[in-house]
């Protein structure tokens, strides 16, 4: 609720913004004009800042510090909502070799076009993240797990199919291999666990050769309409029972 | 047979450690709560004790474990005493009435109830650590399928899933034995059906449950899991008064219809389930 008392006036000349000014200018975005009324000013300077803290500077992604925020409040939502959500972890190619080969400032044009094609491919209400290194997350809410798969192979694809120019006249080719693993449904499980199985599937990604992707098959704990009939209709007189199981044995039942 | 692999829930942190040597470990879990599972793990070990083996029931329910309520126990030490260093396993090992060995989750276990990498871990040693003192260890899970069901469930080299005959509750095993069968890729489950009214009720709806797997449930394998049946304990009003009074119902009233069945339950246990190899 609003306070209806009136706010406290603030004299900006009490406080010592420059280096929070020179800070949100360093990140290239632009300063709120001097001059304006404090209380705007002071917002503006105050979101610029909280922008950049969420964000990692070289590819312009989110940064760890707000995957990991997302993750935590991801995994309440699908407890208590039951929807499917995907966490994926990428992770470019023998990145090492590029930089050894080609230098820093290659490995960095190669991780920020991969951020930007990742970018391309994932929809706003995905959470697009540098992990780490060479790494990179994506926390897909509301992805069925029939998608999935299709979701991740097109990422991996959309990378391989878009080289990078590292130096006039030099494209190198860039493969990112994709590990995921769907939130525990209607569960309470814990961001750390989450990350370890999808983690563990960009292992086997890896392990397999690289370029590819794996994703944890899906426990299906739901119970069709199909299902549960077929589970109650005799339930109470088992006499019915095996009339009904003969019945499916002579029957097409795949 | 060998326990599943604890890797069957995705668990990089936790290497395999193989079979632990020693106690059979037989899980009890349901899809539901409510349907007696703690009661049936309780007794059953009772009755197991009653046949001249070396039994342990774990709590393995850490979110909201009731054993100690069953059992009307006031333990000074517990899993929980364990798991934050403050006491030895030793310790935290009671004798139940009954006379076999309880190890109690304790009511600050609800911090554990998220399943961490440090958790598994320490749960892993625990059984580990106990299993060569024992002939049986039965793991009392929580109900359900939460990330800590299926954890413990997976060091289990045999499963009992308790059911009642009610819809809600058949639904949930239902839901659960999917579950088991496409992520620890079981071969069989055990059933024990609860409160049953008439004999024969219990093994015809495993069959039932048998049925609607082998229409719905593809496995790797391509062999269906198979459902063994192992009893059904019947509704009696003394089971009933036995809970309420938190005494065990094998050593209150042996003689009533639910008490003998587990009596005959721990035969078919004791037979199928933990006959070693010459």
């Amino acid at each position: 609720m609003a306070s209806t008392t009136p706010p406290l006036p603030v004299d900006l000349r009490d406080l010592r913004l420059e280096t929070a000014c020179a800070l949100a200018g360093q990140a290239g975005s632009a300063i709120p004009p001097p001059g304006m009324a404090p209380a705007p000013f002071l917002q503006g300077l105050i979101d610029r800042l909280c922008d950049l803290s969420l964000k990692d500077p070289l590819t312009g992604l989110a940064n760890r510090r707000h995957f990991q925020a997302v993750l935590d409040a991801e995994i309440d939502r699908v407890a208590r909502s039951g929807e499917a959500a995907l966490l994926l972890m990428l992770d470019i190619d023998h990145f090492k070799q590029v930089n050894d080969t080609h230098g820093h400032v290659a490995g960095d044009r190669v991780l920020q076009s991969v951020a930007r094609t990742l970018a391309q491919c994932v929809r706003p209400m995905d959470t697009l993240a540098r992990y780490g290194g060479e790494e990179f997350a994506i926390i897909m809410p509301a992805c069925q797990a029939a998608f999935g798969k299709t979701v991740a192979e097109r990422i991996r694809r959309a990378v391989a199919e878009a080289p990078v120019q590292i130096a006039p006249g030099t494209w190198l080719e860039v493969s990112i291999s994709i590990g995921g693993a769907y939130a525990m449904q209607w569960i309470r499980s814990s961001p750390v666990l989450w990350t370890d199985r999808a983690d563990h599937q960009l292992y086997l990604a890896k392990a397999a050769g690289r370029n590819r992707v794996c994703i944890e098959p899906q426990p299906d704990s739901t119970v069709s309409a199909e299902e549960k009939g077929m589970l109650f209709e005799p339930l109470y007189t088992p006499s019915d029972w095996g009339a009904l199981g003969a019945m499916n044995h002579s029957g097409n039942a795949p | 047979m060998s326990p599943a692999s604890p890797s069957s829930i995705p668990s990089p942190t936790v290497a395999p450690a193989g079979a632990p040597k020693g106690a059979r470990i037989i899980a009890i879990t349901s899809g539901k709560g409510g349907v007696g599972k703690t009661f049936v793990s309780a007794n059953l070990a009772a009755a197991l004790t009653r046949r001249g083996l070396r039994v342990l029931v774990l709590d393995a329910d850490l979110g909201l474990a009731n054993l100690d309520v069953v059992l009307n126990l006031y333990p000074k030490t517990t899993l929980h005493d364990v798991f934050t260093g403050k006491s030895a396993l030793d310790e935290a090992v009671i004798e139940a009435p009954g006379g076999f060995s309880v190890l109690l989750a304790g009511s600050g276990m609800v911090e554990y109830s998220r399943l961490t990498p440090e958790v598994r871990t320490q749960f892993l040693n625990v059984i580990q650590t106990l299993a060569p003192r024992f002939d049986v260890i039965l793991l009392d899970t929580g109900a359900g399928i939460s990330d800590v069901v299926l954890f413990s469930v997976s060091l289990a080299s045999e499963v009992i899933i308790v059911a009642t005959p009610e819809p809600t509750s058949l639904t949930d095993a239902y839901a659960a034995i999917k579950v088991l069968a496409m992520q620890q890729k079981r071969q069989h489950v055990r059933m024990v059906i609860n409160q049953t009214l008439r004999p024969g009720d219990g093994r015809a709806i495993t069959g039932q449950l048998q049925q609607v797997l082998e229409r719905f449930v593809a496995t790797d394998s391509g062999r269906p899991l198979r459902l063994i049946h192992m009893g059904d304990i019947p509704a009696d009003p003394t089971v009933r008064e036995a809970v309420m009074r938190r005494q065990l119902l094998l050593l209150q009233v042996p003689g009533c219809p639910a008490a003998l069945a587990i009596g005959q339950l721990a035969g078919k246990v004791e037979e199928t389930m933990l006959a070693r190899p010459a």
